[in-house]
């Protein structure tokens, strides 16, 4: 359920972007990159903006997420490491528990692709 | 005919959302008012445990509750009884609250009192462990609860309430002989993925651990007001 709010914030941003620009050009894509280490469920998010892109300036648009997993980094060991999301989130050769997060935080619009009609001379 | 164009935009998803979160908190910060966002699962005691709040500080700090978790009219008049503003905020089915929903409650603060007479201003998000870690409503610190009947897993299973939150209460402490949790185990969880986050066991039934919590309230107002003001 929380995607559909997501999708809407996601529609909100974008809305902002599209309406600073004159030709309010026809999007055609939405790339965004969503880190395993947030609320969002990509599959769910996917059918929430269809559905909510309906009737919008955004029907018809896809919606392309690129995952990025969760990678933290443990100061005592100087190492990059993938916690067990749902069971185990410490360094798992000294056990200090996940302070620097580098990877998986992740909700961004990375690129908005659209169509424009250019003029034949 | 028609070209494919692209745009970067390299904007978070929840651009819109952090900007009105900036935007609350800015008022806050003018009118010298501490925000507290309360976050839990529903059930995990939020309302019995602002309550006790109201009860004991309010007559030293002038409190507002912005009320989104609200199920009946009964909650808001539970803590009314304590002589503050509660503000209602009507979020309909949505599973959080989110900046703009607070700006309203904020709005009607100011139309009905004088916001600068306000220290601090308690806002009770809906019952949802996923979502409201990430929607910001221009706190200045979150709170979040995680009652013992819970289990010792939950920080496990939903790690970004837990790493997000400032302070954790882990409420009805009254419970606990009761049930088979193992309390050890459940601050070993929270620590492997928030090791800074401040844990305070609290019972709202006994008032076991509450002076810790209110000691931390005030700390937390202290050092918001110390900043700007009486340097």
């Amino acid at each position: 359920m929380h995607e559909t709010d997501m999708t809407k914030a996601l529609i909100l941003t974008i809305r902002d972007w599209w309406e600073a620009q004159p030709e309010r050009p026809a999007v055609t894509q939405v790339h965004l990159t969503v880190g395993q280490f947030t609320c969002v469920e990509p599959d769910s998010l996917r059918f929430a903006f269809q559905v909510q892109t309906r009737d919008t300036f955004l029907a018809g648009a896809d919606l392309i997420i690129r995952e990025t997993p969760l990678i933290a980094y443990c100061h005592p060991c100087q190492q990059e490491y993938q916690p067990d999301i749902g069971l185990r989130y410490s360094c798992p050769q000294c056990h200090s528990p996940m302070e620097d997060i580098r990877s998986g935080r992740e909700l961004k619009i990375d690129r908005v692709e659209y169509a424009q009609p250019v003029s034949v001379s | 005919m028609h070209q494919t164009f692209d745009a970067a935009l390299g904007i978070n998803l929840l651009h819109a959302n952090q900007e009105g979160a900036d935007h609350n908190r800015a008022h806050f910060d003018a009118w010298g008012i501490t925000c507290l966002n309360l976050m839990s699962s529903p059930g995990a005691g939020k309302t019995a445990v602002l309550e006790r709040t109201l009860a004991t500080l309010s007559p030293e700090l002038t409190i507002a509750v912005i009320e989104g978790d609200m199920t009946t009219e009964l909650d808001a008049d539970r803590l009314r009884a304590y002589g503050v503003p509660v503000i209602a905020i009507n979020t309909g089915r949505s599973c959080h609250l989110d900046s703009k929903m607070v700006a309203g409650g904020i709005h009607r603060l100011k139309q009905d009192h004088q916001p600068t007479d306000f220290d601090l201003v308690l806002v009770e998000n809906v019952g949802n462990l996923v979502c409201p870690a990430e929607f910001e409503v221009g706190e200045h610190a979150k709170v979040a609860l995680l009652s013992v009947t819970e289990g010792e897993d939950k920080p496990l299973k939903y790690p970004i309430m837990f790493r997000e939150a400032d302070c954790l209460l882990i409420t009805k402490m009254d419970l606990a002989p009761h049930l088979d949790l193992d309390l050890d185990q459940l601050v070993t969880n929270v620590r492997q993925i928030n090791p800074h986050v401040t844990l305070l066991p609290v019972s709202a039934k006994t008032g076991e651990g509450l002076n810790a919590w209110f000691t931390w309230i005030r700390q937390t107002v202290g050092a918001a007001k110390l900043t700007p003001q009486l340097k």
